[in-house]
């Protein structure tokens, strides 16, 4: 069956959905025009131009905030057809839905609050190159579209935009021999997994005649018809999903993680521990959800849930031996990549009895969490110099006591130690392994949560307990917009734990949102 | 049973965290404002959850204060407080309790700001642990005492401080997350029975009362979850070690809060939440976790016989004591139980005293070691009187408090033995009665190395007596191991009801027993469940006209029963 041959009208673009993405990736334009422009001083115009713009997109989302499910129609442009599948199936090049718009909202908060502690530290760091904001912006603007579209191709698109801005920010410090590593690395690593996820979308292409992802259902459901089709369909399904897991630092796809974290500059680190994870995610959930046929489900689901297992298990052994900071957090978040696809792999499981507000919550509360430690972590940035040793962070209590307590939330929240939206977040993970009779996932996730309790033990020992070592604690004054990051994430993750309630109703995904399959009615603006 | 608004109780666990919060938003150089508002907020919170006991009535077994508010309800969690016989003296220990640390903490100079907040956390939170009627909700109490601990260790500690700090919370930690996982898995068992999940305590207990909630392996395996974590806490035998670490280690205000409370919060959780829960599980877990309580009283006495360290002695022989604690919960009988809340207060009273009167002597020579002193009695009369008391009644002197809680633990476990319900073998009290006798060598051993003897150690000759607000402060706890000492009824007759139904809750068969939900029935003061349908609604617990539903002593005649079947046999 060759779905590309089905007939196919094309269909006017309707742009107002995609206003929010648009919008952050004018503001990016902008900002390279000012820098162009700027009067040779400072950043400022630029910051609060960002800023600006990202507030005005997450403004949008919110009062965009419908249940109402929208698909882009399958449209040309410039003569090449996007969303090649039929419209019956509820395709298109782009979904407007309230998991991508949950998606896209964690993706502008967290590039919201990088951007309001980058300028302090970029300075201190001497790169403060205005290029910066608007890389971090196109940046996020792949990974809102990642988490927007079912079609293969703008998954690699956006994935791409994601990467290559990611690739320049992690080099940005050019003079260190340690962010050129990192850029390469990540470079190198990441060009590789591209090939992979190009390779699996060439593979399912072949089998199912679309890049859209709901062709894989449909021609399962003719699979008996063709069993050559199925076995090169099980291939690119692997490929794919080799090429996220490689964004999502999935283990064995993680050896990039804690060198690029390490030698990035912590604000890009930040932005590539929230941002990047939560819109590989984004990708995963929408390629997972449409496996639903129990064939691939029973293929795939076992392996994601070992991986899930290793994942963990491997992130949290590694950051027990490490000294570093970052690298500390880079593992962590390897870490919590495990824990959240525990949770993709219970609500792949439930084929739609089970919300996504799991990993909705848990991407969130980790995105927030994340982006406020790195916060801390970046006041050890002096004079062009940044120590992320943990003994370099000793004392920090004596000269910031306000981010030494917001770090105290930080890593309780990543522990699970309630009343933190990291607690919550796991707690809903629990109940959604438990709820799919995954026991066993539970309780590795349970003795890897103690696991992880002893190394973020050591930040916060390092960061609140330790004395001063006059030689080598050397910190930066923490400026309003650092202060007002930390501030925020910590008010955030202890809101999390907290009001619980309103931020799951707000959410609105504890019912399935988006169940994977083609039955789900599609609302069409005219 | 309809809750009221948040009210009363509420405030007294959240009156600490305010006061927190007002310590935060006092700049750090104000120490002197912040040592008198955290003492302020300690003290209003004593009093106020003294009025608590004012209204409280011993006449029944449902929880009193009944509060409750809207949470999670996506979730099936909601915030639910209230309390019972048990855990009413248990709030006014640690209300007490915290008085006393923040009184005692006046001379931390160091970050005296954290110092205070930490404390003060602490107290909201481990009140909130005793009132708390939602497991989520206790979970989260549970947990979120120990940052405020690590921090109270691992900053203001002694030389091994990060070590102990670090054990302590990975130890708790590791235990209590199998809880957590327990707890949602007790909430699908309701989801299935009910139709809808919850994680209300009197929802679930309706349901092991039914013998709906698990049966079988499952249970064991609940139990066994929801006892680690307890066990952990208490310090059960095997899972002691973090114990003496962090007991040494810990400033003198931690060491107090330590002992007397957060030991506590383990007994606690297990008469409150194991029993009541999992009844089969703990009548067949009885044998196994008594053999461990018999293990940790002679292992912790035997060990405290030996260290050379004042706290490290006073920290094993807080594992002997609640070795005890241990032995008569599960022996599952009044004088059991009984004797097991009254010793959980008894060793809140006498171990935070003798931490201390050790913290005391601490702040003078700044070593715990018996070779650095001796001859005490002589320099210090006052101190040393004191102390006598203190270490006496942690020996169990009768008329002073520790006597009545061992020996009602003792009797408890004789008694569950001899009855033969619980297939308890004999030897077991009969060693842990040896432990009485352990205790008083260990103890009186060490009055004797340091009060005692020559003043051969010239540092010591310059030691005053304590001074008079440290002798009020001792004061108040001497006056306490009296009054619990020689009149212990003042105490039990408030938890009469509140065990009995813990103890009914467990070994009467599945049908019978009685449901904290259950208005029609209520427990008299003969321990007979009975209806209370012709209760009097202006004094709750008026139960004279209700009919006996279940027997007070049921077990022993089932047994006995069985016993004489086997006999014919």
């Amino acid at each position: 069956m060759n779905l590309g041959d089905a007939p196919l009208t094309p269909a006017p673009i309707v742009w107002e959905p995609m206003l929010p993405m648009i919008i952050v990736f004018v503001t990016g334009v902008l900002c390279m025009c000012v820098e162009m422009l700027r009067p040779k001083q400072t950043n400022n115009l630029i910051v609060v131009l960002s800023l600006a713009g990202l507030a005005v997109a997450g403004a949008l989302i919110v009062l965009d905030w419908t249940a109402a499910v929208f698909h882009q129609p399958p449209s040309e442009f410039f003569g090449v057809r996007f969303g090649g599948s039929p419209e019956e199936a509820g395709g298109g090049l782009f979904i407007h839905d309230r998991f991508g718009q949950s998606v896209q909202l964690i993706l502008i908060a967290s590039t919201f609050i990088t951007i309001l502690f980058s300028e302090g530290y970029l300075r201190e760091r001497r790169i403060p190159f205005g290029e910066y904001y608007p890389l971090v912006l196109w940046s996020a603007v792949g990974g809102m579209i990642m988490a927007s579209t079912r079609d293969l191709m703008i998954f690699f698109l956006g994935l791409e935009t994601l990467s290559i801005a990611l690739y320049v920010l992690a080099g940005l410090n050019s003079k260190e021999k340690r962010s050129q590593e990192a850029a390469l690395k990540y470079f190198l690593l990441g060009a590789f997994a591209s090939s992979f996820l190009l390779f699996g979308i060439a593979l399912i292409y072949g089998a199912t005649g679309t890049t859209h992802i709901l062709g894989i259902p449909m021609l399962m459901n003719h699979a008996s018809a063709d069993p050559t089709a199925g076995k090169i369909l099980i291939g690119g399904i692997a490929m794919v999903l080799i090429g996220f897991g490689f964004k999502a630092a999935l283990v064995p796809f993680h050896m990039w993680t804690p060198d690029v974290y390490q030698g990035a500059p912590t604000t890009v680190t930040a932005f590539m521990a929230a941002g990047s994870k939560a819109a590989a995610f984004g990708a995963l959930v929408r390629f997972v959800g449409a496996i639903t046929q129990p064939e691939l489900i029973d293929a795939w689901l076992p392996a994601l849930a070992i991986v899930a297992v290793l994942t963990m298990t491997v992130g949290n052994l590694i950051a027990l031996a490490q000294r570093d900071a970052k690298r500390i957090i880079g593992y962590s978040s390897i870490a919590h990549a495990g824990y959240l696809l525990v949770a993709v792999v219970a609500w792949a499981h439930s084929r739609g009895s089970i919300g996504l507000d799991t990993v909705v919550y848990y991407l969130g509360a980790y995105s927030i969490t994340t982006i406020g430690a790195f916060a801390v972590l970046s006041l050890t940035a002096k004079a062009g110099r940044e120590g992320t040793q943990l003994e370099d962070y000793n004392g920090l209590w004596k000269r910031a006591p306000f981010a030494a307590a917001a770090m105290i939330v930080f890593m309780a929240s990543l522990a699970g130690v309630p009343p933190t939206g990291g607690f919550v977040g796991k707690l809903l993970i629990f109940k959604d392994a438990l709820d799919q009779d995954y026991t066993w996932l539970a309780i590795a996730l349970g003795i890897n949560s103690v696991l992880s309790v002893f190394y973020y033990l050591r930040i916060v020992f390092a960061v609140c307990v330790d004395e001063p070592d006059e030689r080598r604690s050397q910190f930066a004054k923490p400026n309003a917009g650092m202060l007002t990051a930390a501030g925020a994430c910590a008010l955030a993750v202890l809101a999390m734990g907290v009001f619980t309630s309103a931020v799951l109703q707000t959410m609105g995904l504890s019912l399935p949102a988006e169940s994977g399959s083609a039955s789900r009615s599609v609302a069409q603006k005219p | 049973m309809q809750p009221t608004p948040l009210g009363p109780l509420t405030a007294v666990i959240f009156l600490p965290l305010a006061f927190a919060v007002f310590l935060m938003l006092v700049p750090q150089q104000f120490v002197r404002v912040h040592r008198y508002a955290a003492l302020g907020g300690a003290v209003v919170t004593f009093i106020a959850s003294l009025t608590l006991y004012r209204d409280f009535s011993g006449n029944t077994f449902h929880f009193q204060y009944y509060e409750a508010a809207r949470w999670i309800p996506q979730l099936g969690i909601s915030f639910k407080v209230g309390i019972d016989g048990i855990s009413l003296w248990l709030v006014l220990l640690t209300t007490f309790i915290g008085v006393i640390a923040v009184w005692f903490s006046f001379y931390v100079n160091h970050r005296a700001k954290e110092f205070m907040i930490y404390l003060l956390i602490l107290e909201t939170a481990m009140i909130g642990v005793f009132c708390s009627l939602d497991l989520i909700q206790f979970y989260v109490f549970f947990e979120a005492t120990l940052i405020p601990m690590y921090f109270l260790i691992a900053i203001w500690g002694g030389g091994n401080r990060t070590y102990a700090a670090i054990k302590f919370f990975l130890y708790t930690f590791l235990g209590s997350i199998f809880m957590l996982i327990a707890i949602i898995a007790l909430y699908f068992i309701a989801k299935s029975k009910l139709g809808r999940g919850t994680f209300d305590l009197m929802e679930l207990q309706v349901l092991a009362a039914q013998g709906n909630l698990a049966a079988g392996s499952v249970q064991i395996w609940l139990f066994a979850a929801f006892a680690l974590a307890f066990a952990v806490k208490v310090p059960f035998f095997p899972v002691h070690t973090w114990l003496p670490d962090a007991h040494t280690e810990a400033p003198t205000a931690g060491s107090i809060v330590l002992a007397a409370v957060m030991l506590k919060m383990g007994t606690y959780g297990f008469i409150r939440f194991c029993l009541p829960l999992f009844p089969e599980a703990s009548i067949q877990a009885a044998p196994f976790m008594m053999g461990l309580a018999v293990v940790g009283i002679l292992y912790g006495a035997v060990m405290a016989a030996v260290q050379v360290d004042w706290k490290r002695l006073v920290a094993y022989s807080s594992v002997s004591h609640l070795g005890f604690v241990m032995l008569g919960v599960f022996a599952i009988n009044h004088n059991g139980l009984t004797g097991s809340v009254l010793q959980s207060v008894n060793h809140g009273v006498s171990t935070g005293a003798l931490f201390l009167l050790v913290g005391m002597i601490y702040e003078r020579r700044h070593t715990r070691l018996f070779k650095d002193y001796g001859g005490l009695k002589r320099q210090m009369p006052i101190f040393a009187a004191l102390f006598l008391i203190v270490m006496l009644s942690s020996v169990g002197l009768p008329s002073l408090n520790g006597f009545i809680g061992e020996f009602l633990c003792l009797a408890g476990s004789f008694q569950a033995a001899f009855e033969g319900a619980l297939h308890i073998p004999f030897w077991m009290p009969v060693l842990a009665g040896g432990g009485v006798v352990l205790a008083a060598v260990y103890l009186l051993w060490m009055y004797q190395k340091s009060f005692y003897g020559k003043l051969d150690q010239p540092e010591n000759r310059r030691l005053r007596d304590i001074k008079p607000w440290e002798q009020a402060a001792c004061g108040l706890f001497v006056v306490l191991i009296f009054w619990l000492g020689l009149f212990p009824t003042f105490f039990t007759e408030k938890m009469e009801t509140s065990i009995n139904a813990v103890r009914h809750q467990t070994t009467l068969p599945a049908g019978q027993r009685p449901c904290w939900n259950d208005d029609g029935v209520d427990i008299n003061h003969q321990g007979d469940v009975v209806q209370a349908s012709s209760r009097n609604p202006e004094n709750i617990g008026d139960w004279k006209q209700g009919r006996v539903i279940a027997p007070s002593n049921h077990f022993r005649q089932r047994d006995s029963a069985i016993s004489a079947e086997r006999e014919k046999r």
